[in-house]
């Protein structure tokens, strides 16, 4: 048997999006159809060809109602995966895996949010308040900023990370999307100054350490290897895929894990290694979820690119702008282009590898994907063809 | 204030804690002591319990001070600190609670720019709208 029956045998071949704002008019739902009829449009492929739907919990929109609007065939697989943005990722691999084992042919992954102009997940107490968070919510850890607090003041204490180490994340990120015109931060700069006279969101994070609440969506669709050579634009091929929860892990908090800074990153990255062909040495460009400027960090050591504590170092000179040790977050992410639960990052990989990024990594054949780092997460390197 | 949630797995703690004693679910074979509670002991797979007396005794591991937007009621107090507090019998029983200068004292009570890593800390009782729960003081 093929021991990594999933390399490089679907291909991401359409992207759409809608634009991003704080507030835009259309419903979710109709936001989700116009990014999904935008990435079909761009594979060149036909609604009714559509068989399967990838997408991950907190989504608003469900596959019932985004199949019969866009006008889907016969739908076969389907699939939601959790943990909220821990899960962006993974829709890709479980289309891929759905395609490489013929359970669908022309797979679709999106998201649509208005986090924007709607409510805060972290205001819904009676469903936040359930396990794990009935241990921690009511002594006033109330928001997942606040989870990440506790993990960033450790780390600090840990491993000496500064705030200007931080800084160097948001600004990095920013200074992607001051290049974006799709970004909502593009021609907005953001100084050392800036970051460390700004209000304290849950200090040690301020109001720079997190990410932009944004209305909008964006889609993927998938084929296979074979299928992809024949489409519209040029293949994106998903090469390996990896899902983590780590043992003992419990949610945001992953204070009861035996080290709380070894998040699922570290679970997820063991799986993505194992069946790739290249390692983190050889990863061109990066789009790190970046809910939090400190989950960079955390990940760039849970993916291998660093040893443990030393994630912080990593931004120091420059290290993720373009011509950096890594380039991450392209676009600018979740803390300056959009946050719509991870998925731009998705987009912007695949523009990366086809070379029409609005901050091209010249030559960028690799690319490194992840989901939510703290909570059970996901992630995929994508190659150039 | 949000109120803990009682469940099955959890609800000795409150009971125990309302008499101002701090227990943790400790499994009945294999003696591994669980927190959050829950219904099976990950080590031997053992489903019977028993609530051991912890010393109280603990260090701060670490903490966050949250600040507005918060829901209301929180948003009165801030800036108070969250403490996670690791016990004194195993460093992994980590407890997230609030940090009190005295029993009953509010949860901004204690300066935040006064809390270090590694303080110790002892456990007093706290009220949440008629349950108890255990909260954190500095132990000199
Ligand atoms: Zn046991």
């Amino acid at each position: 048997m093929n021991p990594t029956p999933l390399k490089d045998r679907a291909a991401i071949v359409g992207i759409g999006q809608t634009e991003f704002a704080k507030h835009l008019e259309p419903s979710e739902k109709a936001l989700a159809c116009r990014a999904i009829a935008m990435a079909l449009d761009d594979a060149g492929i036909a609604a009714h060809e559509v068989d399967a739907f990838a997408a991950y919990t907190m989504e608003a929109t469900d596959e019932v109602e985004i199949a019969k609007a866009v006008g889907a065939g016969d739908v076969t697989f389907f699939s939601r995966v959790g943990f909220g943005g821990g899960g962006s990722c993974a829709t890709i691999g479980h289309l891929a895996m759905a395609i490489a084992t013929g359970q669908a042919s022309v797979g679709v992954a999106w998201r649509s949010r208005k986090r924007g102009s709607g409510p805060r997940p972290w205001t819904d107490t009676v469903n936040q308040l359930a396990t794990p968070a009935q241990w921690t919510r009511p002594f006033g850890l109330l928001r997942p900023v606040d989870e990440i607090a506790v993990l960033t003041r450790r780390y600090m204490h840990e491993y000496g990370m500064t705030r200007e180490q931080l800084g160097a994340v948001a600004i990095a990120c920013r200074n992607r999307a001051n290049a974006n015109p799709a970004a909502i931060m593009y021609e907005r700069p953001l100084t050392m100054d800036d970051y460390l006279s700004a209000r304290m969101i849950s200090d040690p994070l301020c109001l720079f350490d997190n990410c932009l609440e944004t209305d909008g969506a964006l889609a993927v669709v998938m084929v296979s290897a074979e299928r992809a050579r024949d489409c519209r634009g040029e293949p994106v091929y998903v090469h390996a895929f990896g899902q983590g929860l780590p043992a003992q892990h419990h949610g945001m908090v992953n204070y009861w894990n035996d080290d709380p800074l070894a998040g699922p990153s570290w679970t997820a990255a063991k799986q993505l290694w194992k069946h790739a062909d290249f390692g983190p040495a050889d990863v061109d460009v990066a789009q790190i979820y970046d809910a939090f400027t400190p989950l960079i960090p955390l990940s760039l050591e849970g993916y291998g690119f660093c040893g443990k504590g030393e994630g912080a170092a990593f931004a120091d000179d420059g290290g993720l702008e373009l011509s950096g040790r890594l380039p991450v977050n392209t676009s600018g992410g979740g803390l300056s282009e959009a946050y719509v639960h991870g998925f731009n990052l998705i987009n912007e990989g695949v523009r990366q590898l086809r070379g029409t990024s609005t901050n091209q990594v010249a030559g960028a054949s690799t690319c490194l994907v992840t989901a939510g780092e703290a909570v059970p997460t996901s992630a995929v390197l994508l190659r150039r063809g | 204030m949000l109120k803990p949630l009682v469940d099955a797995d959890g609800a000795p703690y409150f009971e125990y804690a309302a008499k101002g004693e701090l227990r943790m679910q400790t499994c009945a074979n294999c003696g591994e002591v669980l927190f959050p509670p829950r219904p099976m002991c990950p080590r031997c797979q053992g489903i019977e319990f028993e609530w051991k007396l912890m010393s109280g005794r603990g260090h701060v591991w670490s903490f966050a001070v949250p600040r507005p937007p918060l829901l209301p009621d929180y948003a009165a107090l801030a800036p108070y600190p969250v403490v996670v507090v690791e016990l004194a019998e195993d460093r992994r029983l980590r407890l997230v609670g609030n940090l009190v200068a005295a029993e009953g004292a509010a949860i901004d009570s204690v300066d935040p720019a006064t809390i270090e890593i590694g303080q110790p800390v002892r456990a007093v009782f706290q009220e949440i709208e008629g349950l108890f729960v255990a909260a954190w003081t500095p132990d000199e």
